[in-house]
């Protein structure tokens, strides 16, 4: 059971009119991996998660997640999912808890579920004084926490997160990728993006992309060795060099 | 349902908690219901009449006095005649134009019956619209006295009484006070503006911010969504209905004449439509300005065929088909009859299944058009 696919991606493209966003990427990811999806801004990694969670429809090539598929089955997808998107998209006009009372709703808790669950979290996270606050009044670090909290809260088999440190301080960098390995061990794989290599190195495995192709695919340890460098950084240059894509 | 209760408790505390936006949802309506109707009285209070009188007898003197003290009129020449007369109204100096004929009295007090004419300006014809309303109702009264009069002279004829029929030339609403027509589509347009801004900016913020893409990756059905967005604002749509009834009849003195409950299931369906009618402008647009945008061109093609400011009779063929097509035009007819008329609901059936195809059709559209994946 510890090699279950989880989500299967064959020659996956989009294309925006005759832009192709996303060329043929293939990969699989097993269950309880951290899938660590690297790219410059402007590869095409938010286009290709968007995919993978129902969002949007892909052009061509095949994809399963969850054992659902992407063309017919999102709302199946939607199901066993979290999802915490680059832009921050908890409502800012109602307080945590009101936030995380809605967003357990949507996915079919019981009220009382939800108020057990709650009352752990808002302790892990230690925001008992926060707990009544505006959303838009928390500082960015716990925004990000916080929706990482309720993208997991409803226990789904995989979470998407796309550059969910992006901006954030090196403490409650440290402190998010924490909390992705606890998720990580109750069993929920992680597929997450992200531009900062160091990061790179707390995932099992990790692809690298490209104007919209995967041009590397595999555990960090063993990019570095075939590349014969020492860290991430250097590997992400050698393959990122001839990039012509740049949203920057 | 018990997805679509986290939801409804969601929109709920957001909308209560901007208070801005309530202020405005309750408070605009109130004053928009009380401030129209009387800048529209103002005008009355100012109409310009010629008169040109043919008699010069008692009679006559007594009605031209009876109208000048009614307050509501400037009379501002007695021309020898209809020509002179009209004159004023080609240089926009009056607004209306009442001719008296020769033998007025005689035939009155004779044949109990005469012919008055009154010419409004089709220009400014609101103004002259209510200036020959007011004019009618002052003639009407001054009918009642002479009636009693003529009664008295009469006494041992038959019970034939003296009667001025006055005959229109551009007329609108005879014999009703304007406020009877105007103070129920107000109502109307409160209900219009309510149902199409509010949801449509609603949704369209949620696309804004971006947390629609959150709501978008969840299981959520799209039906609860909807009505998530809806229930809100049709609940709050309801209680701005009733309270401007409220208002109606407090400042206004004007009472539903027919049944409440059908006025009220009229504004139920009515409602429903119009909010169909901003979720499906929001599923269109990307952002707000967009969606105000699209939303103010609907509600002023709607205002403008429906009948509010113009009679639906008196438009071209085609364009009256066109304001059969938008759903304000029968709410606003059915809420006139019911409120003025006292119609009952074999009266308004047609109506009422317009609304409901309406309803269904614009609901339908959105939720189709709503889309969770792109
Ligand atoms: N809806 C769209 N229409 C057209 N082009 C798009 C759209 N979404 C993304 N793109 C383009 O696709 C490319 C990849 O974008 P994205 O997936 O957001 O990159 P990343 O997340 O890796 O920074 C970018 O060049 C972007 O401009
Ligand atoms: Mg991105």
């Amino acid at each position: 059971m510890d090699q279950e696919k989880v989500i299967i991606c064959k020659n996956l493209t989009k294309r925006f009119g005759d832009f192709t966003a996303v060329n043929e990427i293939s990969f699989d990811i097993t269950k309880g991996e951290i899938f660590g999806f690297l790219g410059a801004n402007g590869a095409g990694k938010t286009t290709a998660m968007r995919i993978l969670c129902g969002l949007s429809f892909p052009t061509s090539g095949e994809a399963t997640v969850a054992g659902y598929d992407v063309y017919k089955q999102q709302e199946q997808i939607k199901k066993n999912i979290g999802y915490m998107s680059q832009k921050f998209s908890l409502y800012e006009n109602l307080t945590i808890l009101e936030n995380i009372e809605f967003f357990g709703g949507v996915y079919g808790l019981e009220r009382k579920e939800i108020k057990r669950r709650t009352e752990k979290l808002i302790d892990t996270l230690g925001l008992q004084k926060e707990a009544k606050k505006m959303v838009g009044e928390l500082p960015l670090g716990w925004k990000q926490k916080l929706a990482f909290s309720v993208a997991i809260f409803h226990q789904p088999k995989i979470v998407f997160l796309d550059e969910p440190t992006g901006g954030v301080d090196p403490v409650t960098r440290r402190q998010f990728w924490d909390m992705i390995y606890e998720a990580a061990a109750s069993g929920i794989t992680i597929f997450v993006t992200t531009h900062y290599m160091d990061e790179a190195e707390y995932c099992n495995r990790i692809s690298v992309m490209v104007d919209g192709k995967v041009e590397a695919l595999d555990s960090p340890r063993n990019l570095k060795e075939k590349h014969q460098v020492t860290t991430m950084d250097e590997v992400f240059y050698l393959l990122a060099r001839g990039a012509k894509r740049s949203d920057n | 349902m018990k997805v679509l209760r986290f939801i409804l408790q969601k929109e709920f505390r957001q909308i209560f908690r901007d208070k801005s936006i309530l202020v405005m949802m309750f408070a605009m309506p109130m004053i928009q219901l009380v401030v129209l109707p009387l800048a529209m009285d103002f005008d009355i209070k100012s109409i310009n009449l010629s008169i040109v009188d043919n008699d010069h007898s008692s009679y006559s003197q007594k009605l031209v006095s009876k109208i000048s003290s009614s307050g509501y009129f400037n009379i501002i020449s007695v021309d020898p005649n209809y020509q002179q007369a009209i004159k004023h109204i080609e240089k926009e100096e009056a607004d209306v134009v009442m001719e008296i004929p020769p033998n007025f009295e005689r035939n009155l007090v004779r044949a109990g019956k005469q012919q008055l004419s009154v010419y409004a300006d089709a220009i400014n014809g609101t103004k002259a619209g209510i200036g020959s309303g007011y004019l009618n109702m002052v003639i009407a009264d001054f009918n009642n006295e002479v009636d009693f009069n003529i009664q008295k002279i009469n006494a041992n004829n038959t019970n034939q009484g003296g009667a001025i029929e006055i005959r229109q030339r551009s007329w609108f609403n005879p014999l009703e006070e304007y406020k009877f027509n105007i103070v129920p589509a107000v109502l109307v347009l409160l209900l219009t503006l309510i149902g199409g801004f509010m949801t449509t900016l609603n949704i369209v913020r949620e696309k804004e911010i971006g947390t629609i893409e959150q709501i978008n990756v969840t299981p959520i059905k799209k039906w609860q969504f909807i009505s998530g967005k809806l229930i809100p604002f049709w609940i709050i749509g309801m209680i701005i209905f009733t309270v401007g009834l409220g208002v109606c009849s407090f400042v206004y003195d004007i009472y539903p004449k027919g049944s409440l409950w059908l006025l009220y299931a009229f504004a139920f369906i009515y409602l429903i439509a119009v909010l169909g009618l901003g979720l499906l402008i929001s599923t269109y647009s990307d952002n707000q300005v967009q969606a105000m945008f699209v939303a103010f061109f609907f509600m002023m093609i709607f205002m403008l065929m429906s009948g509010f400011f113009t009679a639906t009779d008196s438009m071209p063929h085609w364009a009256r088909v066109f304001s059969n097509l938008t759903p304000v035009t029968h709410f606003v007819k059915v809420v006139r009859m019911i409120i003025l008329k006292s119609s009952g609901f074999s009266d308004v059936k047609m109506e009422f299944l317009y609304l409901i195809g309406f309803a269904g059709l614009l609901n339908g559209w959105a939720i189709w058009n709503y889309k969770k994946t792109s």
